[in-house]
């Protein structure tokens, strides 16, 4: 090879590498370039129900009638929709998926292991209509008869159909963390003579936990964002609940319901653009947690 | 030296499977109190599996079977709680594995587990065990410091007192110090020959050397039988199996 080949061998290299270089960089600030504009653009459409509405009558207004004259766009019933059915979705969906979870990783024989996880992935690819589907045919009817109440589609319906829903989620993500625990700690455990029970709660949860966390904060994300079974079960009731067993209607399915009926740029319009920048906040606020307690739990 | 004589574990045609390998073919022999018994061999002679037969910890493979009797101070130990087995022949791996948690909740993790609540008795545990592991006076101000803080041989050190804290009877070794430096090394070895005093120690090790150096008597394990069994001298100048001869002098293994 002469010096003017490898110079130019050289040159191509450099310039190949340059250009893989770049290509990495703007595929990889893509992704928060379009986070960026989408929360630009929900800036801009949703800003201006602000001019007409304060902040506090708009996230504490106990009232939302977006189409009577005047038009009250409160959210508070909305929010507590929202909150209502999400947290009943935790309470039912952590502790069982955890548990299955750890049934999976831990104690299952290799064969119902895999027939577990094929089973959970399988419900992880249910379109979320016919999950509300069938919560509005038989989950619906059946809390109707027996809470005896006047409809059966209420905040305990979504939550029932939603921690359904986090379910895949929640224990797919968990299970791996667990897992991933080295075995070298249960043989430690076990070897100090430690029972399963003890070395599966005391070491492998405890060293599994960042993971846990993160399964169950990505579970309540998916249940925050859900629309389309939420909004087939819930009832769709704008008015603040008192219990679990009425009628709700959330801020997802409040967008979803009734984005078709506005006039573009009018102000019930912006308020439902609104609407998707509190949704915003609210997830954007879970992940910032998630990832302040991931992080910390790793420098300690 | 006189030779303690009490027999501490007792091994009578031992052979043990996994799955369609045999790692151990009817082994007989005897392991006396207060010893340091080093169990030498190539890979895969068995050494490891042997070890591993004493505190049933081979029952987590699947596919395992054995055949034959282990006695713990003549008690079978099949018929002893395996939670108690464990916690009276504690065992120290090849690679030191602190758990995820502070040094002292590293020590604790075994009495609590065991059923020890009480604060006091805790600290005198992590105390006594960390001493008897030399480990005290490096890790005293910080007991509550994360464990993986430390370095490999402190690691490794922690690990015996981890086993230490549980009042254990005999301590395995397997390839304790394979992956430490030198000086790590002869610390865990000068470690092994003071707690001799009270506890019965097996040791498998891959290091000929280190057999030489703190065993009272040598096991020469090859291909899942014992070839040979003596006094560590004798086993290092004059052993009457030519394969023993071969192994120690480095021809092969």
């Amino acid at each position: 090879m002469s010096t003017d080949e490898r110079r130019l061998a050289t040159k191509v290299r450099k310039v190949r590498e340059f250009l893989i270089e770049r290509t990495i960089f703007v595929s990889g600030i893509t992704s928060i370039v379009i986070v960026a504009l989408i929360f630009i653009f929900l800036l801009k459409e949703g800003l201006s129900i602000f001019l007409t509405e304060s902040v506090f009558d708009f996230l504490g207004g106990q009232f939302w009638y977006p189409i009577s004259d005047p038009a009250v766009f409160g959210i508070l019933p909305l929010i507590a929709g929202s909150v209502l059915v999400t947290v009943g979705a935790a309470i039912l969906s952590v502790p069982i998926g955890i548990a299955s979870a750890l049934y999976i990783a831990e104690i299952a024989p290799p064969r119902t292991k895999e027939v577990l996880k094929a089973g959970i992935e399988l419900l992880a690819a249910i379109p979320s209509v016919i999950i509300g589907f069938i919560g509005m045919v038989t989950l619906g009817p059946l809390i109707k008869d027996l809470f005896d109440i006047p409809t059966g589609l209420t905040a305990l319906t979504g939550s029932l159909t939603l921690a359904f829903m986090a379910m895949p989620t929640i224990v797919s993500i968990a299970e791996d963390a667990i897992t991933a625990v080295p075995r070298q700690y249960r043989e430690a455990a076990i070897a100090m003579g430690a029972t399963k029970w003890q070395t599966t709660w005391k070491i492998v949860a405890v060293a599994a936990r960042p993971g846990m966390v993160a399964a169950v904060m990505l579970g309540m994300g998916r249940v925050i964002g859900e629309t389309m079974a939420v909004m087939m079960v819930t009832g769709n009731a704008a008015l603040i609940p008192h219990s679990f067993l009425q009628p709700v209607r959330t801020l997802t399915a409040t967008i979803a319901a009734e984005m078709g009926e506005t006039v573009q740029g009018g102000d019930h319009y912006a308020a439902l653009f609104a609407i998707g920048i509190v949704l915003f906040i609210i997830t954007f606020l879970i992940n910032a947690v998630t990832d302040l307690y991931l992080h910390r739990s790793v420098r300690k | 030296m006189v030779a303690p004589t009490t027999t501490c574990i007792s091994a009578k045609d031992l052979t043990l499977h996994f799955g369609t390998t045999c790692a151990l073919r009817s082994l007989s022999l005897d392991i006396r109190k207060n010893e340091i018994f080093t169990i030498i061999g190539p890979a895969n002679s068995g050494k490891s599996s042997f070890l591993q037969a004493l505190n049933r910890l081979n029952d987590l493979q699947v596919g395992y079977r054995e055949e034959g009797t282990i006695e713990l101070d003549g008690v079978n130990i099949r018929s002893i709680d395996i939670e108690q087995l464990r916690a009276r022949v504690g065992i120290v791996f090849a690679l030191p594995f602190p758990l995820p948690m502070s040094i002292y909740d590293n020590i604790t993790y075994g009495p609590r587990m065991h059923g020890l609540r009480n604060r006091a008795r805790l600290d005198d545990i992590v105390e006594r065990s960390l001493s008897e592991s030399f480990l005290w006076d490096e890790v005293k101000d910080r007991l509550h410091a994360p464990a993986m803080n430390l370095s490999g041989g402190q690691q490794q050190r922690l690990c015996i007192a981890r086993i230490l804290a549980v009042e254990p009877e005999v301590i395995l070794f397997d390839e304790p110090t394979s992956g430490l430096d030198p000086i790590s090394t002869a610390r865990v070895e000068e470690t092994m020959r003071i707690l001799r005093s009270r506890y019965t120690i097996v040791l498998v090790t891959n290091n000929v050397a280190q057999a030489a150096r703190v065993g009272d008597r040598t096991a020469f394990f090859l291909m899942g039988e014992l070839i040979e069994l003596d006094g560590t001298s004798v086993i290092f100048t004059t052993p009457s199996d030519r394969r023993t001869d071969d192994y120690v002098t480095g021809k092969f293994g």
